[in-house]
């Protein structure tokens, strides 16, 4: 499956990569032929199992892997056509952080933020230390500057690299997992600092997870990876209330997996129809539903619901049984009120 | 104190010439410490970057320097001051003496050394590294910024373990006439049935070695944070 093309400016954008692995005179492939457009500005999620090539796909982007075949453009820039000091100035207006935060054990907090200062040629001390202090401040470090990361919680950890990663302004972050080695609470303000980051300093980022949670926290469109085929993409509240190809509804069952085990337990030998109704927006703060049931006169019984927010979006999910002579004027109705609506098959059930 | 050392070591008549013995280990130490240290060092960065899998990997290259250390260090220390007579001539103009000791003595403790920083260097994350490229940095960055400072304490460690390797090569060295402690405790201890001597000598390179030890540990302990 090939990304849809994107209006507007596309700061990443594959053609036909692929990429393999020779393994004693074997190529074993690990991304098989794809296309993909990352926009301006927006949170891009990579969301796959550990082995379906998401690392590889992101380290294209900076090159840190080479593809076997294709074109990479970052910036319009055509990547793998660049000469070492060309990919070296490429690099440093991509950022990127990782799940073991990869910081300096032998250097202050400090001055592993200055690093990519100083290694982009910058030596004047007061212009690092104003800079470093700013991207202290931006991660919320600013009493932890001299000390060494041994001295750090994870939490504090991924801020320094984050504040690493800024250094040099980059117009893309790359997040390798993470949020993957921290506790949930950590994940919440790490991710909160991302998406504070991509609003306010108008960054693009691209993250790979195996995690659907941190997706519908804080992307904006999603690719799902599976053995190296990009298996469905598109905006996260689409892929996330309608998946279609099994990975993902794996994925998205596994961040609900109280509506999984309830819509298995509960649709058996239950009179009438098992419908899902998808709310966004302000269509999940409107009566609809109670209005449309004693309009039609149909009754129903709740299998499982929530109402929950996708980075800022509410959204709410209800599944149904309705019974009634004129279920199908009211699924109609329903529909008009601006609430999508899925007949679920039994058999689709108990996928 | 010096009746005291009489008494204790009647058979040792000269204390001033292991004063002058200590001096002589002391500076074939040193100045053969340094050179391991200069030669080994670049040695060992070239072992780790060449290495299967690392920022250069070349196999040749790495294989003809991994096969000249390990000859190097497969032969005993005695025999390769023998064998290497003419060439230590060569470069100093004698045999004998602390000149005469250092080209053996590097030649023999710079594989050595050059193993032990490679193996140090190896214990950088990978992700440390990998984390530098995706910064910008070139190659000689990543050897200057990142490989060397974050294995500063085993680079540390593996400068004192070579230092106590040399203190017995010198020692040995003695026999064949380089002088020093070793040459004191072969030539009275052994030859001439003085033991006293022997017991003094090998007191005096425990001390050194302890010395040395401990000096290690406490740079390591100060400078190789983690």
């Amino acid at each position: 499956m090939t990304g849809s093309p994107l209006p507007g400016s596309c700061v990443i954008r594959f053609v036909d990569v692929h990429k393999s692995y020779r393994v004693e005179r074997r190529d074993i492939p690990a991304l098989r032929p794809f296309s993909l457009a990352v926009a301006d500005g927006e949170v891009f999620g990579i969301i796959g199992h550990s082995g379906a090539g998401k690392s590889t796909l992101l380290r294209l982007i900076n090159l840190l892997e080479r593809p076997s075949g294709g074109r990479i453009e970052i910036d319009g820039v055509e990547m793998t056509a660049l000469d070492e000091p060309a990919l070296r100035a490429q690099r440093r207006r991509i950022g990127m952080i990782f799940q073991h935060f990869n910081l300096l054990a032998s250097q202050t907090v400090a001055d592993n933020i200055a690093f990519p200062l100083r290694l982009a040629g910058l030596d004047d001390a007061a212009a690092i230390h104003a800079r470093v202090a700013e991207l202290l401040a931006r991660v919320g470090l600013e009493e932890h500057a001299d000390k060494y990361p041994s001295q750090l919680s994870g939490g504090q950890k991924q801020r320094v690299g984050i504040a690493r990663a800024l250094a040099n302004r980059p117009s893309i972050l790359l997040c390798d997992e993470a949020t993957s080695a921290l506790d949930p609470q950590t994940t919440a303000s790490v991710l909160d600092l991302l998406a504070e980051i991509n609003r306010e300093l108008k960054l693009t980022i691209v993250l790979i997870t195996h995690e659907m949670d941190v997706v519908r926290r804080i992307c904006d469109r999603v690719a799902v990876l599976d053995a190296g085929v990009i298996v469905e993409s598109g905006a996260v509240v689409d892929v996330f209330l309608h998946p279609q190809h099994p990975t993902t509804r794996r994925f998205v069952q596994e961040a609900l997996p109280e509506e999984a085990s309830a819509e298995h337990a509960a649709h058996a030998g239950l009179p009438g129809r098992v419908v899902r109704l998808s709310f966004r927006g302000d269509a999940t703060w409107s009566p609809t539903l109670g209005k449309v049931v004693r309009e039609y006169g149909v009754d129903f019984n709740i299998l499982a619901g929530r109402i929950d927010r996708i980075k800022a979006l509410p959204y709410g999910q209800l599944t149904l049984v309705m019974d009634g002579v004129r279920v199908d004027a009211a699924l109609a109705a329903l529909r008009e009120g601006g609430i999508e609506v899925e007949e679920l098959s039994s058999q689709e059930l108990h996928r | 104190m010096s009746a005291l050392l009489h008494n204790l070591f009647p058979q040792v008549d000269d204390w001033a010439e292991i004063g002058q013995a200590c001096i002589d280990t002391l500076l074939m130490l040193s100045g053969s410490l340094l050179l391991t240290v200069l030669i080994g060092l670049p040695l060992g960065v070239l072992l780790y970057l060449t290495g299967k899998g690392q920022l250069r990997e070349m196999p040749k290259l790495y294989g003809v320097l991994s096969l000249l250390v390990n000859v190097l260090r497969s032969i005993p220390f005695i025999i390769l001051m023998i064998v290497l007579m003419p060439v230590t001539y060569f470069l100093v103009g004698t045999k004998l003496g602390i000149r005469g000791a250092i080209p053996p003595l590097v030649i023999g403790a710079a594989p050595f050394f050059a193993r032990l920083v490679e193996t140090a260097l190896r214990e950088v994350g990978r992700g440390v590294i990998e984390a530098s490229q995706a910064m910008g940095a070139s190659g000689w960055q990543i050897v200057r910024h990142v490989l060397l400072p974050e294995a500063r304490g085993g680079i540390i460690a593996a400068i004192t373990v070579t230092a106590i390797a040399l203190v017995g090569y010198t020692a040995m060295g003695g026999a064949i006439g380089a002088g020093g402690l070793g040459d004191l405790a072969y030539r009275y201890g052994y030859l001439s049935y003085k033991s006293d001597y022997m017991l003094v000598t090998v007191a005096l390179l425990i001390v050194l070695v302890q010395l040395l030890q401990m000096l290690g540990d406490r740079i390591v302990a100060h400078y190789g944070r983690r």
